[in-house]
């Protein structure tokens, strides 16, 4: 089982969570984020004084899937979330030693 | 007694009251979510402790009797007014003014004012400093009044005097940490707007009120209030575009302010084309009178002294110019313009000279002692953590409500 954890721009996210339902992804865990990479800030300005706000905001996406969905999962995120502009966010992915489903106990695969 | 007037002057009672909350939230936005309740309380107190005050002692102190410096105790506890009669409206309707002005200073002081040190500056500051200058300023015999210096709705009494008032008394209780390198960019500008809305709304008690009369003079007052605010808030986003790059909010709402406070002392001395006009020059000025803070080094957090002080002035001598008696069809000593050469803007800078002497001198020997003895400022620690916590224990914007148990 691998954790796939995906940053991504906010507006993106409707996109994502289509493309994870449609090949089959039964749950994600969506966090609001702020964080800065390449893209920079912005700069605002209230009566004269400018502010630089090095935070942007992004959405993280998580999902646990199972080895042999790694790679379609990874594909299908890139491929929605992509503007082909930068600040697009990244995906990575992160080996999981176990998984419980807290109803049933079903346990590992079964568990997701 | 006619109904009309006190209908009027009643409602426009109501829609001053209604100012102070409006002030609160165009300063809570403005301040950063840490202190927007200490913001709040700031200027609800004086609701609470203001008017009582004025009932009790203030308005027969500021209006009673015939000297030129002070009134005296003939109307305490609201003996002595006539109910067949305006005058006690008018005394409820001021008590409302009375609250206003020193909610005023609140943005100046923002961020680190110990709410007990405000919770007594308060009603000190209004006996010592609102009432007399109020006499001097409306009473029919004190001595500004007497000399022929016009004050429509409180430009010079109520403007000017909080805003030097504020310069007094952040002189005394210092900069904020880090200021100004660090700034404190507002947390909602939606609840700026939404309190500058309210600001306007009820300023249309505040200067069409003023005339204490449902006639003529009231309609001057309100389309001049009306068409200030308009020019001074495009004045303001006009220069904004053209210098920063862009049209804020936070200078719309800003221009809006300064013209509504320009036009306050004028507003029923002047026709409309010169109520545009100062709206405009107010909001102009008022946009590059914000940088003095810098320049000068004391840190008026929301900029109560680059728009209420300078719009105050602006205003109130820009009468000296643009009073116009016969345009309004009331007697008053003509400006400048209107055939009644330099002596009414003498007589404005002079009451605007003394006030600001008076009210800089008494506020800052208030605020040293006030220091001296309880403190006037939270610690260093408190400032960190925000006011809301350790001033109130209360949190204004509550995003834990599951961790959140009683303990009682």
């Amino acid at each position: 089982m691998k954790l796939v954890t995906a940053i991504i721009k906010p507006f993106k996210l409707d996109d994502v969570k289509s493309a994870l339902k449609a090949i089959g992804v039964e749950g994600i865990t969506v966090t609001a984020v702020e964080g800065f990479g390449r893209q920079g800030g912005h700069s605002e300005t209230y009566r004269g004084s400018e502010y630089q706000i090095d935070f942007i905001p992004k959405i993280k996406v998580e999902t646990v899937v199972a080895d042999d969905a790694v790679a379609r999962v990874v594909d299908e995120i890139v491929e929605a979330a992509r503007t082909n502009k930068i600040g697009d966010g990244k995906v990575w992915i992160t080996p999981v030693e176990g998984v419980v489903r807290i109803r049933t106990g079903e346990r590992d695969e079964d568990a997701i | 007694m006619d109904t009309g007037n006190v209908t009027w002057v009643l409602i426009g009672a109501a829609l001053v009251l209604f100012m102070t909350p409006g002030l609160a939230f165009f300063y809570g936005g403005m301040v950063r979510s840490k202190n927007v309740l200490n913001m709040l309380m700031m200027n609800f107190w004086c609701v609470l402790v203001v008017p009582l005050l004025w009932v009790i002692a203030g308005y027969s102190l500021a209006f009673g009797g015939t000297g030129s410096m002070l009134g005296n105790f003939s109307k305490v506890f609201g003996h002595g007014l006539d109910f067949a009669g305006m005058e006690p409206a008018v005394m409820i309707f001021l008590a409302t003014f009375a609250a206003i002005t020193p909610a005023l200073i609140s943005g100046a002081v923002a961020d680190r004012m110990k709410f007990a040190a405000w919770a007594v500056f308060v009603p000190l500051w209004s006996l010592l400093v609102y009432v007399p200058v109020t006499y001097w300023v409306f009473a029919p015999h004190g001595w500004l009044h007497a000399r022929g210096s016009l004050d429509f709705a409180g430009g010079t009494a109520i403007h000017v005097n909080a805003g030097i008032a504020a310069l007094a008394l952040i002189l005394v209780l210092g900069k904020r940490k880090g200021w100004p390198r660090d700034g404190a960019p507002p947390h909602s500008m939606p609840l700026v707007m939404l309190g500058t809305g309210i600001l306007w709304f009820g300023w249309f008690g505040f200067n069409a009120g003023s005339a204490l009369a449902a006639n003529g003079q009231a309609v001057q007052a309100f389309i001049n209030t009306f068409l200030a605010a308009s020019a001074g808030g495009l004045a303001w986003a006009l220069i904004e575009r053209f210098h920063q790059g862009h049209f804020t909010n936070l200078g719309v709402a800003s221009g809006i302010v300064a013209g509504l406070v320009a036009i306050t002392p004028a507003c029923g001395y002047v026709t409309s084309m010169s109520g545009i006009a100062i709206g405009a020059i107010a909001g102009a000025v008022c946009s590059f009178a914000i940088s003095m803070k810098f320049k000068f080094g004391f840190d008026d957090s929301l900029d109560v002294i680059g728009v209420h002080l300078v719009g105050g002035l602006v205003g109130s001598l820009l009468i000296g110019l643009f009073a116009d008696p016969d345009g309004i069809g009331q007697t008053f000593r003509a400006g400048l313009f209107y055939g009644g050469g330099l002596r009414l803007l003498g007589e404005q800078a002079l009451a605007n000279g003394a006030t600001m002497a008076y009210s800089f001198g008494v506020t800052f020997v208030l605020a040293k002692v006030l220091h001296a003895t309880m403190g006037i400022r939270v610690s260093a620690d408190a400032e960190s953590e925000g006011l809301d916590q350790t001033e109130h224990a209360e949190t204004a914007y509550n995003h834990n409500e599951r961790t959140m148990g009683r303990s009682n």
